[in-house]
């Protein structure tokens, strides 16, 4: 499995392929050997340490190195009917920090990536305002801005996990997130602009893609932190993240950050949507559901060791590290067990502590080798502490889709091989 | 707060039509025309049935549109119009909105209130294929799981309601067991078990 992350590079010269097999052979070699000859990689003078590189505009828009390959989202085919109505995931358990690479943010379209030019896109805000508006992006890109971090997790992230253990690794179980800086206008400053009449409770985005999405989000939250951005960490939106303009709904369920944004209608009641309908409600086990379940719970989980990411260099220290998130604010704490919940030790939170946005924490052992039930438990301003996959399924059933924000588990086997369980 | 302002123009009223289109429950948005399930019923079958199905039981992984009645605590429950949806605004809105998936906003308003009567009779909401919904009947249309929706009440669930420190040492009196492993299914692309394979 390790074999498979490193890929030989495409431009060995002449004499380093000649020289390879020694030196694999060294290194292969007995260890006591290798020593005492010396590692060949430093003995030996190396091609890139001879040899110039290519020059400054060799790479006009970078890329990650060649042996970073298998860095990529992914998706899971059996999962929808079509491509263009469909999700891929997060390579979770190749990142770390807290901030996502734009070109790896999961996606989740509803009609396919709608490809806009800037300058044919318009933003027109409607109903009750004292007038309706319509904007250009120069127009937007006037206003004041302001520059925030957050995440985005789709409602259904993990919602493949209801009934127990499914998919393989951290990517698939819970990559359906990401975290990127965004820079926009504050929607109240759009709202006001047009004058919001005295009546109005609700706003309604709209998207300009084939299935023009569309959700109800109340006046308060609209006032409050939502922006209108169209850049994230630094550059222009992608398309598949929503080009040129998308709506950010902080803590919020990812389907209302409603992408390719050309419409925001003001409503003195919800409008009832599919997504706030058909999707995006929560069947209960007493056959109710709940709607309007808008902000995303407590949530945390360990990105490495996982199933893509197993334990190759044996027994001593390893790095457990992972991400917390919570809608409701900052997550004020992880704890971390590995014996299956019996004990935990709360874990190291690194890096910025931003309001609704990941948080990344370590917990750094001395593994001794024998089998860990590796398990992670966020806990956030708010109070709330992530709760077991058991505590949901006893208020919610096994029929919610949405929303599972339940303790995942990671059984590490004696050989460093990792697998997705479910524990008593 | 800012000073200037006047950024943007008046839309008009031309161009608010042609894009609100939406529909409330209470048919706020509704447009003037009509269309019966016998009408419904052609239209259906050529825009519509090759994914969802003659009766809308549904084609392969498409959405099924009908039946699944009294589902809803079923093990595996069937989401329909009929069996869910609380609102018939939603089936207008949406099917005008963003259907048929690939040539959408191509049905004219009468086209949409045939196919909407015709998703009601395949939900036996009507029996009767004369049936005509128009603008002027559409709200006296009340789908089945209309009052099955309650508000998020997440926060009154024992978990959320307790707050306060968690257990953190001999929180489980028996050895943990485990209980369900991800690899039996083996559904993962590209799993360590798929690079494994010989």
């Amino acid at each position: 499995m390790s074999d498979t992350k490193v890929s030989q590079p495409s431009n060995l010269s002449r004499r380093s392929l000649l020289k390879a097999g020694l030196a694999a052979g060294a290194v292969a070699g007995s260890a006591g050997a290798a020593r005492a000859a010396g590692d060949p990689l430093i003995t030996e003078i190396q091609d890139w340490n001879r040899y110039l590189g290519e020059g400054v505009q060799a790479r006009p828009y970078g890329t990650p190195s060649e042996f970073e390959a298998g860095v990529v989202r992914r998706d899971v085919e059996w999962l929808t009917a079509s491509t263009e109505s469909s999700i891929n995931f997060t390579p979770l358990h190749e990142l770390d920090g807290i901030i996502t690479p734009n070109g790896l943010c999961f996606e989740r379209h509803h009609g396919g990536i709608a490809e806009i030019n800037p300058a044919d896109h318009r933003l027109m805000i409607n109903g009750l305002v004292d007038t309706p508006l319509v904007f250009t992006m120069e127009d937007l890109k006037r206003f004041p801005r302001e520059n925030r971090v957050y995440f985005l997790e789709c409602a259904a992230n993990s919602g493949m996990e209801w009934r127990g253990s499914q998919l393989n690794g951290c990517q698939f179980t819970h990559g359906m997130v990401h975290c990127v800086m965004y820079t926009g206008v504050p929607l109240k400053l759009i709202l006001e602009e047009a004058g919001i009449k005295t009546s109005a409770k609700w706003v309604m985005p709209e998207g300009a893609d084939a299935s023009a999405m569309t959700r109800s989000i109340p006046m308060d939250k609209a006032l409050d932190d939502c922006l209108v951005a169209f850049k994230m960490n630094g550059e222009a939106l992608r398309p598949e993240q929503g080009y040129p303009l998308r709506l950010v709904v902080p803590g919020w369920e990812g389907n209302m950050w409603v992408k390719w944004l050309r419409r925001i209608e003001v409503g003195d009641e919800p409008w009832h949507q599919r997504e706030e309908t058909s999707k995006y409600t929560d069947l209960l086990e007493t056959g109710k559901a709940r709607r309007f379940t808008w902000v995303m719970d407590p949530k945390s989980v360990v990105t490495s060791p996982s199933p893509q990411a197993p334990v190759t260099h044996g027994k001593g220290p390893l790095v457990i590290s992972g991400v917390a998130w919570s809608g409701n604010g900052r997550i004020t704490r992880v704890d971390v067990s590995i014996d299956g919940g019996r004990n935990w030790k709360t874990a190291r939170l690194d890096g910025p502590s931003l309001s609704k946005a990941l948080h990344r924490f370590y917990l750094d052992i001395d593994w001794d080798g024998s089998d860990l039930l590796i398990q992670s438990r966020a806990m956030d301003e708010n109070g709330y502490y992530q709760p077991t996959k058991n505590e949901l399924r006893a208020a919610r059933g096994e029929n919610s889709i949405y929303h599972n924000n339940g303790i995942q588990t990671w059984h590490v086997k004696a050989d460093g091989t990792v697998e997705n369980v479910e524990v008593s | 707060t800012r000073e200037g302002g006047g950024l943007g123009r008046a839309a008009t009223e031309d161009e608010v039509a042609a894009w609100d289109i939406d529909i409330r429950p209470d048919g706020q948005g509704l447009p003037a025309g009509s269309g019966t399930v016998a009408d419904g019923e052609v239209l259906y079958t050529d825009n519509c049935a090759v994914c969802h199905g003659d009766f809308g039981e549904g084609v392969g992984r498409w959405p099924v549109l009908a039946g699944g009645h009294d589902t809803l605590t079923d093990e595996r429950p069937e989401k329909t119009i009929g069996s869910y949806w609380p609102y018939l605004s939603t089936v207008y809105d949406y099917v005008r909105r963003a259907m048929p998936y690939g040539n959408a906003r191509s049905l004219s308003d009468d086209d949409v209130y045939a196919i909407t009567a015709y998703l009601l009779y395949l939900n036996d909401v009507v029996d009767d294929e004369e049936f005509e919904l128009s603008n002027e009947n559409f709200v006296e249309i009340r789908l089945p799981n209309e009052e099955n929706f309650i508000a998020d009440d997440r926060p009154e669930e024992e978990h959320y309601a307790t707050k306060g420190d968690p257990c953190m040492s001999d929180c489980k009196a028996d050895a943990v067991e485990i209980t369900m492993r991800a690899r039996i299914l083996d559904v993962t692309p590209g799993s360590v078990d798929d690079d494994d394979a010989s």
